[in-house]
């Protein structure tokens, strides 16, 4: 194995983008084509990320014990222990945000990865400049401007430390969910159609994937609803999309 | 459903039948019929004659030449007997033995007048010219046979004389009558029943030839809708089995090489998907560093320089065939599905427009309001793929132009410029159909407008292009509000 630093590029360039994210991020990557590896860690890099590239789930989990990233970018296709196992264990474990890379036309994939807890994905073969806005996407907090703990029945969202709790006991939330139950509560009672939480969340066009916002409520409710099928914080409104109350 | 088809051929199979039996029993039954019925009544004639004839000789010698009334009252009474004559009368010139009054005929009884009105004229003609005549006639409903005889007198020349005595005797054929009618009653009843037996015989031989012909029917029709493995059971071996066996012959081969077609169809969608999965890897690996490329070339020296850019670009085109190339064989290997949600068809047609820096380029005309359950990514393919081809080979303005019905929503793309070659338009959603192909490269995959037409049939929808009338070539898609869910939709 390569020794365990973390690829850094020093120029100009990097260095403004570095600065434009608020300090430079580090990426895990794992992914077990060589070539695709060494690609794609060369595209991240150019792009002013700090890129850890591994060839297996197995290592990847090594490396986030020892050393946790921004951001984990995961082949659903791995050898060994699957991308869908990884990405169940790093989500058992860590609330780092996970884009996955899905092969084009495995439908069953995208949603099985979603299942999984992943935030995002990314259609192989892609772009990495495309890759590189769903990274920022994930990797963007929200407003921390209030300061006040906000109060929806038993359940307590403090936006300015990001916690969100469930009758005083702290809920563990990935990114997305965090950033879904945040745009979601921030307005109280209005509806959010598919398309404008994937604008607003995921910060995909109009034309992103609504499973990715399904995907994610299912997951949310899972965390926060005392009764997943009888949701009372995100509710569907059916036809038009999803809502936060009335508690 | 088509015509049953044996029910023509069964009525007329029927009526054959029925119409050999009814003419054979006719001509049987008809000519007994008739031979029985002039042998009985030429018997019942003669014996009467007969009888007649000697109940008239033991009158001989005659008292008188001439005979009063009385004389011939006596003549008369003579000739009746129990079997055969019931009433006689004689007559001589204008003289006649008793008749009972006009009209009081009494059937049935032994007393029975015998009126001589009911004698016809050329029957008595005959008898006075010296023969024994007969003649059948009705009576009130009854049959009679009136024998009319001449009494003769012998000369000494031994040559007979006319006397001008004329006896006349009637016999009731009433027991003949209805013997005879018992006869064509027995006749019609044989007629019948032969006709019922023919019906019935001809019903079991329909069913036999037909059935046959029933089953090869909906075999047949069964292998024209697709079910290839139809097979008929063969029975017996007449004309019927051959046909059977010809069949079941044919339908196997057809089976085969449908078989054998679909196979080698299934190989070679199954090679093309391969081959683009297996290009998938690599290309991503390109596809990662070819932006490295693109932004390195500038600083890199000329010829290296340009190549870079051309790689890097190139390899753009390349994903985009691969991915076209992967998105076509899911359509054909059926694990394409729609993503359905309920969208604003303006606001979509908007944003399709929007992302690609189209809305200037393009004319609208998008009532608001027009809600649809849709695959928008689905739509927004097809859309940039029309407007796309729009804006490169047609002539501006282009448009895009909404309506809609209960069920239905129609988006129209149409540019102003020649239009479409009228040999063109039928290929136009054909793969990698190329309309010039001096401008082959440079204008995407070649797959863009048949995928743009399976999104469309994955709606449940249609895709066609027509020449508009004042030039142009305008695609109109349509698609229903309410496409079929296959798994009950996210909501």
């Amino acid at each position: 194995m390569v020794g365990r630093q973390w690829t850094e590029l020093t120029g100009g360039r990097v260095t403004e983008r570095a600065v434009k994210l608020g300090g430079v991020s580090r990426v895990l990557l794992i992914e077990d084509d060589p070539a695709v590896r060494e690609g794609l860690e060369l595209a991240l890099t150019r792009h002013g990320y700090r890129v850890r590239a591994v060839e297996s789930g197995e290592q990847g989990l090594d490396w986030l014990r020892t050393d946790l990233p921004d951001v984990v970018v995961l082949d659903l296709m791995l050898p060994g222990m699957d991308g869908f196992e990884v990405c169940r264990r790093i989500r058992s474990a860590w609330e780092v945000p996970i884009i996955m890379l899905t092969a084009r036309g495995d439908d069953m994939d995208v949603v099985a990865g979603l299942e999984a807890g992943a935030d995002d994905y990314v259609v192989k073969p892609a772009q990495p400049r495309v890759l590189e806005a769903r990274m920022r996407a994930v990797l963007r907090r929200t407003g921390r401007e209030q300061a006040e703990l906000e109060r929806h029945g038993d359940l307590t969202i403090d936006r300015a430390g990001l916690v969100v709790a469930n009758r005083g006991v702290p809920v563990s939330l990935a990114p997305t969910e965090l950033r879904l139950l945040l745009e979601l509560s921030g307005t109280p009672g209005r509806v959010h159609s598919r398309q404008q939480l994937l604008e607003s969340v995921w910060e995909h066009g109009y034309f992103g994937d609504s499973r990715l916002v399904d995907a994610c409520v299912q997951r949310l409710r899972a965390k926060i609803e005392d009764d997943s099928a009888a949701p009372v914080y995100v509710q569907t409104v059916r036809g038009f999309g999803y809502r936060f109350g009335p508690v | 459903m088509t015509p049953r088809p044996s029910l023509g051929l069964r009525a007329r199979l029927l009526f054959a039948f029925a119409l050999l039996c009814v003419v054979t029993a006719a001509a049987v039954s008809g000519g007994i019929y008739v031979q029985a019925r002039n042998a009985i009544l030429q018997r019942t004639q003669d014996g009467a004659v007969q009888a007649m004839k000697s109940r008239l000789e033991a009158l001989y010698p005659l008292r008188s030449a001439t005979p009063g009334p009385d004389e011939l009252g006596d003549i008369a009474a003579a000739v009746p007997d129990q079997n055969n004559v019931e009433f006689a009368v004689a007559s001589y010139g204008e003289i006649h033995s008793p008749v009972a009054p006009p009209g009081h005929l009494r059937l049935g009884g032994k007393v029975l007048a015998l009126e001589l009105g009911v004698i016809s004229p050329k029957l008595r003609l005959v008898v006075a010219g010296g023969q024994i005549a007969w003649q059948r006639v009705v009576l009130q409903g009854t049959p009679w046979l009136i024998i009319g005889a001449p009494l003769l007198i012998a000369e000494p020349d031994r040559t007979a004389r006319v006397s001008g005595i004329e006896v006349y005797a009637a016999r009731s054929l009433l027991a003949e009558q209805r013997s005879i009618d018992d006869l064509a009653a027995r006749a019609w009843l044989t007629g019948g029943a032969a006709l019922a037996f023919a019906v019935v015989l001809a019903l079991l031989a329909t069913r036999g030839v037909l059935r046959p012909v029933r089953e090869l029917g909906r075999a047949a029709r069964l292998l024209g809708e697709g079910e290839l493995r139809t097979r008929i059971e063969v029975r017996g071996s007449d004309e019927l089995a051959d046909v059977a066996r010809t069949f079941n012959n044919t339908a196997a081969e057809l089976e085969r090489y449908v078989k054998q077609l679909r196979e080698m169809e299934a190989d070679a969608r199954r090679f093309v998907a391969d081959v683009s999965h297996e290009l998938r890897t690599p290309l991503a690996a390109l596809t990662a560093v070819a932006d490295v490329l693109d932004e390195e070339a500038a600083r890199l020296p000329e010829p290296a320089g340009r190549a870079a850019k051309l790689v890097s670009q190139e390899t753009l085109n390349l994903t985009g065939l691969v991915n076209d190339l992967i998105e076509i064989s899911r359509f054909d290997s059926g694990v394409a599905a729609l993503t359905l949600n309920e969208v604003d068809v303006a606001e979509l047609v908007r944003a399709t427009l929007r992302v690609r820096g189209w809305s200037e380029l393009v004319q609208t005309e998008l009532p608001p309001a027009v809600t649809a359950r849709l695959d928008p990514r689905r739509v927004d393919v097809i859309l940039a793929n029309l407007v796309g081809n729009a804006l490169r080979h047609g002539e501006p303005p282009v448009s895009v132009r909404l309506s809609a019905d209960p069920h239905w929503i129609a988006l129209e793309v149409r540019d102003h410029g020649q239009g479409l070659d009228e040999a063109v338009l039928p290929h136009v959603f054909d793969r990698f159909y190329k309309a010039n192909a001096a401008r082959a490269r440079s204008e995407g995959s070649g797959l863009g407008l048949a995928i743009a037409q399976e999104n469309a049939r994955l709606h449940q929808g249609g895709l066609t292009v027509t020449n508009a009338p004042d030039g142009g070539a305008m695609f109109t898609l349509r698609l229903p509000r309410r496409a079929p869910d296959p798994d009950g939709g996210p909501e």
